[in-house]
């Protein structure tokens, strides 16, 4: 065994306590330490095997705790997991736990993680996520989740309580950024078997995050309280966390500026007023997720859309500057690329479509329609789809009108959320709006997307992109290996990329620690505390 | 009337099956799936999720078992998108809270509808006359989705007089602006239709007679007009109360009340079959209900009604 020590796991080999949070000079404590933040809706699941969206994970993080959480940055620290060491073959991990307890008083093990894992790849358990432990490439996950193999031949063993052993399949560079991911997170196995689907009920759940469930009152709020049980409980200042469903976003703007809240999404168009009238308060950062318009290539796909030319006009023609200036106007980036351009290690190529003046992209795509044999005399008539938001609207209409001069003709095809799903599962589109976000703060998180075998719903299908992905696992410098990747799909124009986004808040100035420079956005409540205003 | 009243629950009862079936048929005929999701699931997990949820078997056998489950262990199922909650749970949880504010609309719509209806009968072409229906103009004008933003603006955001959202049994204060937002609009409804109901019955000839023989106007309204002019009021009454006591997405979505409106419309979008069904089935069996209800009322108004 070889000890790998990078910056964060140098930190988890000392085993130091989580950097305390303390007020920074001059600030004085508010003597109730209350954080209040906006749900959009009601959460869905506090089950780590069953959650699939934003607000069940913001909640889980409190709740429990993984082998290893975020800093305010974005990069792993120790959770769970005090240091780990990784084989020469890469292959396998082996993690040591700290001493630690559930929210019942009982200690957290090794096995917790074991039954956790394994958990979520028997397919009993029907776990959407299921996926993200073949992401992980943790050994037998695939064959298990397609009822080939028995749960417990998943490659994760726990050596004795304090010491968890994980196998994977192939060498992964990204693999310990994967391990703050909600569906890594332990699970009490006698609380789950005792009570079932309803163990994640307030008066059930047993966690071993930094707060307890003190009461979940489904589409209209959550509590956490302290949890006294956690590990490093004296370190935790903020006492009570309230998550408050609030359906409507402008609603909840109202809300937080009668103080009600203490953060709230910014809606479409208002960033650059508010940031003007509260500087302090209007808070605009990178966001790891891009925005695209797929093209279909499958068999169902128009056959005008399997002709490059006809791809690479529609994405020259798209006019993102005006997209995100006065459109979004929410501090979002044009988009040249699938990966976020703040994404860790990541840089983007140079040159292509976005140093060219808009003016020469227009004639440039123009030349390319008629090469193709398109024209405002023989337009080429696509159906756009976009599932039921004013964003998407808008932003449709725009895209709509960029094309139209050239000889593109959309029509707008706007279905709701599960129709628009089910159609790209199925390939019954022609152009559709899609966006990804970050899993992990590593490029595969986006360019994984447009493998063969990935989501891919356009069915796009290029062996060299596939080839650069496969050796960029176990590349020592990824950088050359993504950036021709991106070329390639600069080149092939398998969709056209619109935007990168950005989180757009208001957020109470009393309320401190909240990251501003982590790229998913997580944030733990255990980190934050309100000052005396 | 008891043989009427019992006539209409033979009718109601299948007419509910009914209900039941179709809506049944309608919710599995729409595109996607409640397992439906940006990654498609791997076969086995989908044939899990399925065979949990019966939805592998035949259609006419997950009827079947579906009424059986309903018809005999009134138990709705579990929820397909809340994996710890019965849809039960789930009813009993949102179902009070739009009884309340909705049972409170009502009544405050019916006090304020009839009273400004009547008023301005009375008064006709005064200036009272046209106060009563610029009031109701303006209620009709602000639409419930207008309104409450409106008041969580001026009563929230403005005075700081009340919680801009939520909801809780024991504090008032919540349950302010639901009601005033949704009674606003019906309270108008309610006033025209009184007051075009009330002219006619003023202008007809058992009142004339009333006034001729020197009744006191009070008593003319009261004893004779009041009672006739209602007939067309209650007619829409019960469709009113049902649909504000089964709730108001609206309402819902601007104040997250929790009610079961919001959660009728998620369980649509978010195809949570048996949401979608439990729901469907509460409004149904209160909207026969208060239909009879609303005959049975119309008989005791009006005794020249018989069925």
């Amino acid at each position: 065994m070889t000890k790998l020590f990078t910056t964060t796991a140098l930190l988890t080999a000392l085993a130091l306590p989580a950097l305390a949070v303390e007020p920074a000079e001059g600030e004085t404590l508010a003597e109730t330490q209350t954080y209040t933040y906006w749900l959009l809706d009601a959460i869905k699941s506090l089950d780590p095997a069953l959650n699939t969206d934003v607000e069940g994970s913001d909640a889980q993080r409190n709740l429990y705790e993984g082998l290893m959480i975020e800093d305010a940055a974005g990069a792993m620290i120790p959770g769970m997991a005090t240091s780990h060491e990784v084989s020469e073959d890469g292959l396998t991990y082996t993690f040591t736990l700290r001493d630690a307890n559930w929210s019942n008083g009982q200690p957290v093990t090794a096995d917790d993680f074991v039954y956790a894992w394994q958990r979520v790849v028997t397919p009993e358990t029907a776990s959407e996520y299921a996926w993200y432990l073949e992401l992980m490439n943790v050994q037998n996950a695939t064959a298990i989740v397609a009822g080939e193999m028995t749960p417990d031949q998943l490659g994760v063993a726990a050596l004795d309580d304090k010491t968890l052993q994980v196998t994977l399949t192939t060498p992964t560079p990204y693999f310990i950024n994967t391990l703050s991911h909600t569906t890594t997170y332990p699970v009490p196995r006698a609380v789950i078997e005792e009570h079932g689907d309803a163990w994640t009920r307030p008066e059930n759940l047993v966690g071993n995050g930094a707060y307890t469930l003190a009461s979940h009152n489904l589409g209209v709020e959550i509590v956490f309280e302290k949890n006294p049980e956690y590990w490093d409980a004296e370190n935790v200042l903020m006492e009570t966390v309230r998550g408050v469903t609030v359906n409507d976003n402008n609603v909840a703007l109202t809300r937080y500026q009668a103080g009600e809240l203490d953060r709230v999404q910014i809606p479409a168009g208002q960033y650059p007023r508010l940031s003007e009238e509260f500087p302090d308060q209007a808070v605009s950062v990178p966001y790891g997720c891009s925005y695209a318009y797929v093209f279909n290539m499958g068999e169902n796909g128009p056959e005008a859309l399997k002709d490059q030319r006809v791809r690479e006009a529609m994405a020259l023609s798209l006019n993102r500057e005006v997209i995100v200036d006065q459109v979004l106007q929410g501090g979002q980036r044009p988009a040249y690329s699938w990966t976020h351009w703040a994404i860790n290690g990541f840089a983007a190529p140079e040159g292509g479509m976005e140093d060219m003046p808009m003016e020469a992209r227009l004639e440039r795509a123009a030349e390319l329609l008629a090469e193709a044999g398109y024209g405002p005399d023989n337009p080429v008539r696509l159906q756009l789809q976009y599932n039921t938001d004013d964003n998407h609207r808008l932003l449709a209409i725009a895209a709509q009108q960029f094309w139209r001069p050239l000889g593109i003709e959309i029509e707008l095809n706007n279905v709701e959320w599960a129709v628009h799903t089910d159609r790209l599962q199925s390939g019954d589109f022609e152009v559709a709006r899609y966006a990804w976000c970050a899993d992990y703060n590593e490029a595969t998180t986006f360019l994984d997307w447009f493998r063969t075998d990935g989501y891919n719903s356009g069915k796009w299908s290029n062996a060299e992109y596939d080839e650069l992905l496969a050796e960029a696992r176990t590349a020592e410098d990824t950088t050359p290996l993504y950036q021709r990747a991106e070329e390639i799909l600069a080149e092939e124009v398998p969709a056209a990329f619109v935007y990168h986004y950005s989180k757009v808040d208001m957020i109470n100035p009393a309320i401190k620690g909240l990251p501003t420079e982590n790229l998913r956005n997580t944030w733990y409540a255990k980190d934050l505390y309100r000052i005396a205003e | 009337m008891f043989a009427f009243v019992l006539r209409r629950l033979a009718v109601a009862i299948p007419t509910l099956l009914l209900l039941i079936v179709f809506s049944f048929l309608l919710m599995h005929l729409a595109p996607g799936g409640p397992f439906t999701g940006e990654r498609a699931l791997p076969p086995q997990v989908l044939a899990n999720l399925e065979a949990q949820y019966g939805l592998n078997d035949p259609l006419w056998l997950q009827i079947w078992n579906y009424l059986v489950s309903v018809v005999v262990h009134f138990d709705f199922g579990p929820s397909f998108v809340y994996p710890d909650r019965t849809v039960n749970q789930l009813i009993a949880n949102g179902f009070p809270v739009t009884l309340t504010y909705g049972g409170l609309s009502f009544v405050t719509a019916v006090i304020f509808g009839v009273s400004l209806g009547v008023v301005a009968a009375i008064w006709h072409n005064s200036w009272i006359d046209y106060l009563a229906v610029g009031i109701s103009i303006g209620a009709q004008v602000l639409p419930n989705f207008v309104m409450a933003p409106l008041l969580v603006l001026i009563f929230t955001l403005w005075y700081g007089l009340l919680p801009g959202g939520g909801w809780s049994f024991s504090d008032p204060s919540f349950w302010v602006m639901p009601v005033i937002a949704l009674a606003t609009s019906y309270m108008a409804s309610i006033a025209r239709i009184t007051r075009s109901s009330m002219l006619e019955v003023l202008g007809s000839n058992h009142i004339r007679t009333a006034r001729a023989k020197g009744m006191p106007e009070h008593r003319v309204i009261i004893r004779h007009a009041l009672k006739p002019a209602m007939l067309p009021v209650i007619s829409y009454l019960g469709p009113v109360f049902v649909s504000m006591i089964t709730g108001s997405v609206v309402i819902d979505i601007y104040f997250s009340t929790g009610g079961i409106g919001k959660a009728f419309v998620d369980s649509a979008l978010n195809r949570d079959y048996a949401v979608m069904m439990g729901v469907t089935i509460l409004v149904g069996a209160l909207t026969i209900l208060f239909n009879l209800l609303v005959d049975v009322l119309y008989a005791w108004i009006d005794p020249k009604i018989r069925y």
